[in-house]
Order: structure tokens, then C-alpha cells, then sequence
């Protein structure tokens, strides 16, 4: 069976942040995590794999800086819980969930580079309530784009970016990509 | 653990046939989305909802109860629905052939098909036939691919890595599918191979698959890393093929003072049932060089991790 995909070219249209954006925003989102929730008391940060998983450990260390106690860290690869497995070309490749620490009446922090559809979040939620109970369950993302599918919304925004349907918003991390940017990036339908 | 989370190998595979026709990259694939899925295994609720909506039959058209057990444990784990099939209780016996017993299963709309049958080809023959994904469960004397791929996981969890591991697979080589994908894959993956057993139970021509052929068991076992040791199917001296039982153990059986030709660090494998006091002495099954009971256990990962490579596949290609 061929699988066939329309070619799509894509073209950066805008460098939204660079790396010192980038840095404010985790000191920022550190501040105002420890502020709402009065201290560190608790606290657990779970970040989605992979870029989000980046971003919570890093957010962690910024809260370590403030408050000087690193909260407990975890991953969640939310690929067995998605909803779209049947729809997208390939399966994705399974990535390890890493919680070493019980979440029941701890107060989570999710974290996830981008929201968008809130498709992936509602994966996430599923997901950590079957590990516990958590006192409750927040969530910090670096930027919201709009165009949520599901009734999510986060508690934590780094940027809210007004994109089109037709944009990619692409966050790149020194872990994964090499460099620490967020670009939108346009689609050319080019058949 | 030897995880590559840098493994971008894509299934494209419909079935699961045998290791033959895998690739070393598809094997690893297999064992590092495994992996993940033992992860699951160690969660309090340790279900996923990965197939939730899909169906896997299992067809098994010749005893067995750990496979079969496993396998439908690993689909329940995955939300899959499940049917069992056993050969005297099914139409088999009222003389339907397989070929017709899977087009009616599969008019039910099924998306993976679990053979075991006692025929060589048998699930090559029935993936040519039906749109399912079809997992070979065990063809006769051929393969038996997700047993081999849980031992080569079990041994990696332990050994970090395949490539030039020393491992002896000791028995009734000639009429054991687990040892063929064993051999399949382990080559695959980059080990060396060293079969041994007594002449009538070694098939003909076994070098080929390039492999080392002893029929000296000490000799066999010196330095390996890994002793992979075969049941003895008892029915197979009815058919003359080797003297007695206390003849077999006294040259190939595996007990304490015979390991020390190994390596001290050696690992024993064995698919089950164990014949105890047979092919391997009870304080052997039960040291903590045995890793009886681990396979076990990762031949549920393994089983999810086939599932579902195979079974997400089956939506997108209805579609």
C-alpha cells in the first residue's frame, strides 16, 4: 500500500523568540507558578514528551533558583492515549514515560511546548489520572496559538501567538534542536 | 537500558511472519517500543487505550496456554478487543479449512489474527488471504517470531547489547521454531551462534543459517554469555530419535557443575514448559542465572509492543 502525501513546502515566515525570550519567559512562568500556588509546597512538574519534557526540566531548575528546592520532575509520552493513531500515516515512535514518584495529592504542573487543539493535553490528562490522584492538575505551556478543538485552556502562558490554520509554530530547543528559537512557519502547497 | 530513542525505523510491515524477513533496524524497533510498553506494565493501572476499537483473534489451532495467555493478556492491556479460537472446540473438527475458518473471522470485521497452527507456512499462507494483520503464533517446525524477540529483550535488558555475545542453544534444534527465529535473529543482530544437540535433532544443512553446530554440550557452553535451552518433547523418542531420557540428560542436559564451563555471568534461557531434571536440573531452573520467569513477563511487552506496530497500521490502511 503507497502511502501518498501532497508535498508541502514549508518557509519561515517569523522568528518569534530567540534565546534570551526564551529564557525570561521559563523565569517568568517560574515566578508566577510558585506565586499562585503560594511556595513549592507539593509541587511536581510533568512535562510531555519531547519538547515539553525540555521545558519542565528547565522550568524546574528555574524554580530551584527561587525557591531552592527542586520539585520532583517526570515525563509522560502521551502516544498509547492518543486519539489520532488510526488517522496519521505512521505510528509514532514510542518514547518512555518516566514518573518515579506517586502523584496522588501532589499539585501538577503540565507543561507542553505548544498549545494548540488540546488534543495532546486531553492525552496527557487521561493519562495522569490513571497513574493517581493528583490535589489538581495545571498547566504551563511556552506558547498558545489558538484554535483549541476541546474545552482546555492553560494556566501558564509564555506567548499567545494569533497564527493561521495554515502556519506550523515551530519551538526549537538546544536539547533536541541545537538552538533556542520559536519561528512560524507558513505552508506552500506546492503540487 | 540499550533504548534508542533515536530509532527512526518505520513499520511498514502488514504481518509478523518470522525474524527472517525482519530487518536488524525492524527487530531493534520492535525491542525499544517493548521497552516502553514494560513501562506500562509497572504502572498501578496497567492498561493503555492504544486499541481501543480494534479486534484480535487468536487463532490457535494447537495447544498451548502461555503463548496464547500472553498474548491475549497484551491485547487486554492495550483495550483490544479479544476472541479465542481453539482448535477442538471451533469447525476445525467439523472439517473447514483454515482458509475459509479466517475469511469468516475476518468478515467479522477483525483487525489482527493470531495463528498458532501445526503447519510449516501456514500463517504465511493466511496473511496472503486476509487484509488483517496476521502475528505468526508458531508454524510447525518454522517460527516463532514474538518468542524470539522476547528472549533476544530479555537477553539485551541484561547484556546492554547483542553484537558478539557467545550464545548456545541447546536441544532438539531440528524440530524448534524458536530456535529458528532465535538464529534469525540473534545473526540479525550481530551475535555468534553455536547450536548443539544430538545429530538425529539437528537439521540438515543448519550451517547455512550461519551457525556454529557442536555436538559436544561442554564444548558448546564454554565461554558463552548465553545458554538458550529447548524443551525436549518426550514423543520425539517414540520416533526413535535419540535412546532414552537418562542417555539425553547425561550428554546435553544442563546442570550446576556442567555451567561452570560458561562464562560466570551466564544467562539461562528456556521458552517453557521446563522438564525438570531433564534438559535443565531443578537448582539450575531455579538459580539466578535462569531468567525463566523475566522472559515471561517480557513476552507480554513484546506481544504489546507487535500489537500495536501491527493493529494502528490496520486503521490507517482501511481508510
Amino acid at each position: 500500500m503507497a502511502r501518498k502525501r501532497s508535498k508541502v513546502i514549508l518557509r519561515e515566515k517569523e522568528k518569534i523568540l530567540d534565546k534570551a525570550g526564551i529564557e525570561k519567559i521559563i523565569k517568568r512562568l517560574a515566578h508566577e507558578i510558585i506565586e499562585k500556588n503560594k511556595g513549592t509546597e507539593q509541587l511536581a512538574i510533568i512535562g510531555i514528551m519531547t519538547r515539553g519534557a525540555h521545558l519542565a526540566k528547565r522550568l524546574a531548575n528555574a524554580i530551584m533558583e527561587i525557591d531552592g528546592k527542586q520539585p520532583p520532575l517526570g515525563t509522560l509520552d502521551i502516544t498509547f492515549y492518543r486519539d489520532d493513531l488510526s488517522v496519521i500515516a505512521e505510528q509514532p515512535v514510542v518514547k518512555k514515560t518516566d514518573l518515579m514518584f506517586d502523584i496522588t495529592d501532589k499539585k501538577v504542573i503540565l507543561v507542553d511546548d505548544v498549545l494548540y487543539t488540546g488534543r495532546t493535553i486531553r492525552a496527557a490528562l487521561t493519562q495522569l489520572l490513571d497513574f493517581g490522584r493528583p490535589q489538581f492538575i495545571q498547566l504551563a505551556v511556552l506558547i498558545d496559538r489558538g484554535f483549541r478543538e476541546l474545552p482546555i485552556r492553560a494556566d501558564f502562558v509564555g506567548k499567545n501567538i494569533p497564527t493561521s490554520q495554515k502556519e506550523i509554530v515551530e519551538v526549537r530547543l538546544e536539547e533536541t534542536d541545537g538552538t533556542d528559537e520559536v519561528v512560524i512557519m507558513e505552508k506552500e502547497n506546492n503540487q | 537500558m540499550a533504548t534508542n530513542p533515536s530509532n527512526k525505523t518505520k513499520w511498514n510491515k502488514k504481518d509478523l511472519l518470522g525474524l527472517e524477513e525482519l530487518t536488524k533496524e525492524e527487530i531493534e524497533l520492535v525491542l525499544d517500543t517493548a521497552d516502553s510498553f514494560k513501562e506500562v506494565l509497572t504502572r498501578e493501572v496497567k492498561k493503555v487505550p492504544t486499541l481501543r476499537g480494534k479486534t484480535v483473534v487468536l487463532l490457535f489451532l494447537e495447544p498451548s496456554t502461555r503463548t496464547r495467555t500472553s498474548f491475549e493478556l497484551a491485547a487486554k492491556r492495550l483495550s483490544a478487543d479479544t476472541i479465542s479460537i481453539a482448535g477442538n472446540s471451533s469447525s476445525i473438527v467439523k472439517g473447514e479449512s483454515l482458509t475459509d475458518t479466517a475469511k469468516n473471522i475476518e468478515a467479522m470485521n477483525v483487525d489482527v489474527i493470531v495463528l498458532r497452527h501445526m503447519a510449516e507456512g501456514s500463517a504465511y499462507m493466511l496473511s496472503k488471504q486476509v487484509d488483517a494483520a496476521v502475528i505468526n503464533a508458531g508454524d510447525g517446525c518454522h517460527e516463532h517470531p514474538t518468542q524470539a524477540l522476547l528472549d533476544i529483550m530479555t537477553i539485551r535488558e541484561r547484556k546492554q547489547n547483542i553484537q558478539d555475545l557467545k550464545i548456545a542453544i541447546v536441544g532438539d534444534i531440528a524440530h524448534s521454531r524458536v530456535a529458528r527465529s532465535n538464529i534469525w535473529g540473534l545473526k540479525k543482530l550481530g551475535a555468534h551462534v553455536i547450536v548443539c544437540g544430538p545429530a538425529t535433532l539437528m537439521p540438515k544443512d543448519v550451517e547455512e543459517l550461519g551457525v556454529e553446530v557442536s555436538y559436544d554440550i561442554n564444548d558448546a557452553i564454554k565461554d558463552a554469555d548465553v545458554i538458550n535451552v529447548l524443551r525436549l518433547q518426550m514423543e520425539r523418542q517414540k520416533e526413535h530419535l535419540f535412546p532414552s531420557i537418562r542417555e539425553y540428560i547425561r550428554l546435553f542436559g544442563i546442570d550446576k557443575e556442567r555451567l561452570t564451563h560458561a562464562k560466570k555471568d551466564v544467562l539461562i534461557l528456556h521458552p517453557g514448559p521446563v522438564n525438570r531434571g531433564i534438559e535443565l536440573s531443578a537448582d539450575v531452573a531455579d538459580s539466578p542465572y535462569a531468567l525463566i520467569l523475566n522472559q515471561v513477563t517480557n513476552g507480554i511487552a513484546v506481544r504489546m509492543a507487535v500489537l500495536y506496530l501491527l493493529g494502528v497500521q490496520k486503521g490507517e490502511k482501511q481508510k
